[in-house]
């Protein structure tokens, strides 16, 4: 392997692998906003995985598998509303209790529907899109023009979720509910129903993005296969500030780590694998300590809001 | 005074008793809906259900069971309790206890020809240790630098679970190194077994003697006294010139130092050296424990025998049933949702604050 | 007269509270229709019914002559009703403008009409004279400024009828002149104003027509003319006649206990929040400090207790820089300090009054040897703390959640004087709580002075200070702008102060 190739190849494999990040990441960006707090994205995404290859398999369509995905996690989105905007609930304990549920139910369900055999899905994999000439460029011609169409969706997400957040009226509406939702309440805004909106918008990225990690990237599901990637998605919203453009950003520059990390026994290092994988957890830590910026969040997420 | 006694004593006992009750409403309902699961699965849950309590309290094996899964448990529901009544959420229970296993296996493998009288505390110090520094990094990090401990107590779980797999994949690795685990730790440094012939170990007599100490600690002394303030009101607590800066940092040091055990009594009671998968989930449930307890210390001792039987029952009734054993996890997500779905119970003594706000009223103040 | 608003019969019941009684409000248009009550009379309930926040368990509300029902705020908007709260309702991250496209209709869904939207703030800004940029974001605003923006949202909104609540709380005297300046203004224009308040005089000022109303009932609704005096306002809103005069003993007050000079308080980006305070506190004095909120006043406390450094100067109380030192040394020393907001800072309100009560004294000796308190002790000391300081509370396990206001502050006044200081420093002690209480508190405030203490009273209610103190100062922006006596000034010199004027022939700070 040449460095063009080797160069062209990580940035390839780091955009697929930084789309199932980013998706998560941009539906846990849109909750953030409205003042609710995911820790259960890990067990949202680890749910979906299942879920999409389990609807894959019987529908023998993909695209219908990360439907049923994204349904599931639009309800599991509802239901975390419910506990903490209706209920009032600790918005950080019932994430752990999703990671939890995530853990058991998809394992559960996998044996319960195919016990022990090992299904895989790839007869149905997403088609990829090249354009042709475009994806002859050298370096980035492959990663930019000839990925699978949920890619193309992930970054395309980015500047409409940005757009829909500071340029328009609903968007406003919803940082304000993030912000100071006693003010929004006397703007006549109805908090419970942004929030609940947020939940179930944003939980669905992450079923697209669980989705996508099963029956895009690897063609199956293993128990826990998400390995921390919705841990990765909070880590990026707080790296990236809050704002779309970083929090992509920061999902790429995650990926890349997991890219490299993957990448580093086929060219003969020895850097443990292990270490590279702590990095996004490491510089998430360090951006909170603020050594890059000061990163404000939301000033009522996660804090409970009581009408009237 | 006389009268205000017997009041005092009607209303606390009614608190404690909406409490138990709440919490017992929540398992109630929750072990209910994990049963309709079980049914939906296509086994009878009565079945089911008996098997794991046959397999948790069925014999003299199954209660040592029970008892060697409530060991850690009681570890990080203390954990998880001791930095909520400070204020703060701690949900790095895993990473604490990951890496107090880390350091407790290092002392236990590494420091040969001393005698257990010696060693046997020395490695459960190291334990100990390990979890507080990562416990007391987030402290620091909180207190310093502003960081919300809920994010960086998640980020350092997985530093913590990589760093392990890491130390047994190359550091600490058993030689030749052809496993990922470390080598078995010295006799000196394993808990003696209690129960004979089973697995039952010392380490549950020191988790129940540090929740009789968590006790005293929190309701007796001046420094829990003030840690329940900081945790209450940080204002009031600033303002009576507690240094609540410190007490964040000494509580997560302690904090992470009781995960850390949990870790500790793992390798050195149970599984006898460091595997890369120290802990099934013991960290997280340490909320739920908590949780169930309402951070007290007979409601952590509940907590944890509870989820020490799903933990101990659980592959029994695979074995028997073959509902797999990833239930358990499912009837716990349930019992953390009730209790906190059902938070709003608990302290909503709807009928103590009417009574309060009539006063207010008849006082010509009306609470708006 | 033509009605524009009529609220018929409104009672609201909250779970186990009454907040509103059978409670009924006219206002004619264009009139400024003040509603006046104590602290807890259910003005702010009243209103919040009408603003569509809460829904009424009874009653009626007639607009313009037809029976409306608000599903919410946003209903009550459409009909024209906008309110002015008196915590601001802006979102200091976000600018005037985008503060007040909050929520609001829009031509298109799709797109944020931000400069469109500007240029209509602008001209509603230009029509009332007020001085305010659309574009500006709101936390870099003052206080006045921020208030301005919230009456420009109201309007923006198409508010017919403004509900101001306690605007001027945090307004000087002339600020406020301007404030009734632009609301008469607004009036002559057609719109309609609801004017919450407390304040008797300004009431009096502003007024068309007052309604009355304590404890969560409308008493009655008088015109605004010679015929009624403030004297029988204030019998009005507490229901019997109020005698708040108090006596005080000649005291030797020729030894000073605190003595604060050149104390100064700057901030990273230059600007002083306390700029050269000087002053003394004598043994047997109560040393008042008047001025709006929000002028140093909290700064200065701070300062005193340990709870911030002061950049330069010192503040010296027995040896002891207070100014320097840390809020522990500070009580050691015999500083009591009764805290501006007894909720946030001066009560754990999830703890029990006995937890509450050793909250300044739990490490001493007294309560517990060694590291461990002595909580059979501490329970036969609350109990006597309760009883001496007349704390209505079923026993001291209640907790303090469950206490009204006034008893809420009787635990923390208790609290404070029964460590026997040497100083108390008391902020806002009387904020927010009834009648009953208030005598009680100012009655045990005066004894502590008799008893030979020195006591620093820092309170915005101008009459407070004035009646209680044997010296007053005026603080302003950080700075001193006079020591008076209070018996020999007027409200208007005060005023005057209040708003930035320096007195010259003010004595001496130190004397």
């Amino acid at each position: 392997m040449n460095a063009i190739d080797i160069l062209g190849g990580l940035l390839t494999s780091d955009l697929r692998m930084a789309t199932p990040i980013l998706l998560s990441a941009l539906g846990l960006l849109i909750m953030n906003r409205s003042g609710l707090i995911n820790i259960g994205c890990e067990g949202i995404m680890l749910i979906s995985t299942f879920i999409a290859v389990a609807g894959t398999y019987y529908t023998h369509n993909v695209w219908l598998g990360m439907l049923c995905a994204m349904a599931v996690a639009g309800l599991l989105g509802a239901f975390f509303a419910f506990l903490t905007v209706s209920l009032r609930a600790n918005q950080i304990v019932v994430g752990v209790a999703l990671n939890t549920l995530g853990t058991g139910i998809s394992t559960v369900l996998n044996r319960m529907l195919f016990g022990m055999d090992f299904i895989s899905v790839k007869e149905y994999a997403f088609a990829k899109i090249s354009i042709p000439g475009l994806q002859d460029i050298p370096v980035i011609g492959q990663a930019l023009f000839a990925q699978m169409p949920v890619v193309y969706i992930a970054f395309l997400l980015v500047p409409v979720v940005s757009y829909f957040l500071f340029r328009t009226p609903i968007g406003l509406d919803l940082r304000s509910v993030g912000e100071n939702p006693r003010a929004a309440d006397t703007l006549g805004i109805d908090v419970y129903k942004m929030r609940y909106g947020a939940a179930i918008v944003g939980c669905m990225l992450m079923g697209m993005g669980g989705a996508f990690l099963s029956t895009g990237l690897l063609n199956s599901f293993q128990e826990s296969m998400t390995a921390n990637r919705g841990f990765i998605a909070l880590a990026a919203v707080i790296f990236g500030k809050y704002k779309p453009t970083g929090v992509m950003l920061a999902t790429m520059l995650f990926a890349l780590g997991l890219a490299v990390a993957n990448l580093l026994p086929s060219i003969g290092s020895t850097i443990p694998y292990n270490i590279v994988t702590m990095i996004p957890y490491l510089l998430t830590i360090v951006a909170l300590a603020g050594f890059v910026g000061k990163v404000t969040p939301p000033a009522a997420a996660g804090k409970p809001y009581k009408k009237g | 005074m006389q009268k205000f006694d017997r009041i005092k004593f009607r209303s606390n006992m009614s608190s404690a008793a909406r409490q138990i009750s709440v919490s017992l409403m929540a398992v109630v309902v929750a072990l209910i809906i994990s049963m309709l699961v079980i049914a939906a699965m296509g086994v009878d849950p009565m079945k089911a259900m008996s098997k794991m309590l046959s397999g948790a309290l069925g014999s003299k094996n199954a209660i040592a069971e029970t008892l060697v899964k409530m060991t850690p448990l009681l570890f990080t529901g203390m954990s998880y309790a001791l930095a909520n009544r400070c204020g703060l959420t701690n949900i790095g229970m895993e990473g604490q206890l990951y890496v107090g296993a880390l350091t407790a296996t290092i002392a236990g493998v590494y420091i040969p020809g001393l005698p257990m009288i010696v060693h046997l505390p020395l490695t459960m110090l190291a334990g100990f240790l390990g979890g507080a520094i990562w416990g007391g990094i987030v402290g620091v990090l909180k207190v310093r630098f502003g960081a919300n401990e809920i994010i960086t107590t998640v980020m350092l779980n997985t530093v913590a679970t990589n760093l392990v797999q890491y130390m047994v994949n190359g550091p600490i690795t058993e030689p030749p190194g052809d496993d990922a685990q470390s080598s078995p730790l010295l006799d000196s440094a394993s808990l003696p077994i209690i129960l004979k012939g089973t697995r039952a170990h010392l380490g549950i007599l020191i988790a129940l003697l540090f929740v009789v100490l968590f006790y005293l600690f929190l309701w007796k002394s001046k420094k829990g006294y003030e840690i329940r303030v900081s945790g209450q009101n940080p204002n009031a607590a600033i303002y009576s010139g507690i240094n609540t800066g410190r007490n964040i940092i000494l509580v997560m040091l302690i904090a992470g130092g009781l995960s850390g055990l949990a870790g500790a009594t793992e390798v050195m009671g149970v599984q006898g050296r460091l595997f890369p998968s120290v802990s099934p989930g013991y960290g997280f449930d340490g909320i739920a424990v908590s949780l169930i307890g309402a951070n007290t210390a007979p409601g952590i001792v509940a907590g944890a025998f509870l989820f020490g039987i799903l933990r101990a029952g659980g592959n029994s009734m695979q074995r028997a049933t073959g509902v797999p054993v990833a239930i358990i996890s499912v009837i716990q997500a349930v019992v953390i949702l009730m209790v906190v779905a059902t938070g709003f119970l608990r302290e909503g003594g709807f009928k103590r604050k009417k009574a309060a706000k009539r006063q207010n009223v008849q006082e010509g103040g009306v609470s708006q | 007269m033509s009605m524009i608003l009529e609220m018929k019969h409104i009672t609201k019941q909250f779970p186990g509270v009454l907040a509103n009684s059978d409670v009924d409000l006219s206002v004619a248009k264009g009139e400024v229709h003040t509603l006046l009550g104590e602290n807890g009379a259910g003005k702010s309930t009243l209103m919040n019914i009408l603003c569509g926040l809460y829904h009424p368990t009874s009653g009626e509300i007639w607009l313009e002559g037809k029976q409306v029902r608000f599903s919410s705020a946003k209903d009550a908007m459409a009909h024209g009703i906008g309110m002015v709260h008196q915590h601001f309702m802006l979102i200091p991250t976000l600018t005037v403008v985008e503060n007040c496209l909050i929520g609001a209709e829009s031509k298109s869904p799709l797109k944020l009409d931000l400069d469109g939207a500007a240029k209509q703030l602008s001209a509603l800004a230009k029509e009332y004279n007020m001085d305010l940029d659309p574009m500006a974001k709101v936390e870099d605003l003052s206080v006045g400024a921020c208030q301005r923006a919230e009456i420009i949202k109201a309007l923006f909104r198409g508010a017919k009828i403004l509900i101001l609540d306690e605007p001027t709380a945090v307004l000087t005297p002339q600020e406020t002149e301007e404030l009734f300046h632009m609301v008469r203004k607004l009036t002559g224009s057609g719109y309609t104003v609801i004017f919450i308040s407390h304040k008797l005089n300004e009431v009096k000022e502003i007024s068309d027509r007052i309604t009355v109303l304590r404890s969560g009932r409308s008493v009655q609704t008088v015109a605004n003319d010679e015929s009624i005096t403030v004297n029988e306002l204030a019998r009005l809103m507490v229901g019997r006649d109020v005698d708040m005069t108090v006596t005080r003993h000649e005291t030797d007050q020729s030894k000073a206990m605190l003595t604060v000079s050149h104390l100064t308080l700057g901030t990273p980006s230059g600007s002083r929040l306390l700029n050269d305070i000087s002053f003394e506190v004598h043994k047997g004095e109560i040393f008042g400090i008047a001025g709006v909120d929000g002028n140093g006043q909290s700064e200065l406390v701070e300062c005193l207790t340990g709870l911030r450094k002061a950049t330069a100067g010192t503040a010296v109380y027995k040896d002891l820089d207070l100014a320097r030192s840390s809020t522990r040394e500070i009580m050691k020393k015999g500083v009591s300090h009764v805290p501006q907001d007894r909720q946030k800072s001066g009560l754990v309100l999830s703890m029990n009054l006995s937890e509450n009560l050793i909250l300044q004294d739990y490490y001493q000796p007294e309560f517990g040897k060694g590291m461990m308190l002595d909580w059979k002790y501490i329970n036969e000391y609350s109990d006597r703390l309760l009883k001496d300081f007349q704390v209505k509370a079923p026993s001291r396990y209640e907790l303090a959640q469950n206490l009204s206001g006034g008893n809420q502050q009787k635990v923390i006044i208790a609290r404070e004087i029964s460590r026997q200081p040497g100083l108390l420093i008391a902020m806002h002690p009387t904020r927010g709580v009834d009648v009953g209480a208030i005598e009680y508190i100012h009655r045990r405030i005066m004894q502590e002075r008799d008893e030979g203490r020195a006591v620093l009273l820092v309170s915005t209610e101008l009459d407070e200070v004035m009646k209680l103190s044997d010296r007053v100062a005026v603080m302003y922006e950080g700075e001193i702008m006079g020591i008076v006596d209070p018996k020999k000034v007027t409200v208007e010199e005060m005023g005057l102060m209040m708003g930035g004027q320096r007195r010259d022939d003010a004595p001496a700070a130190v004397g």
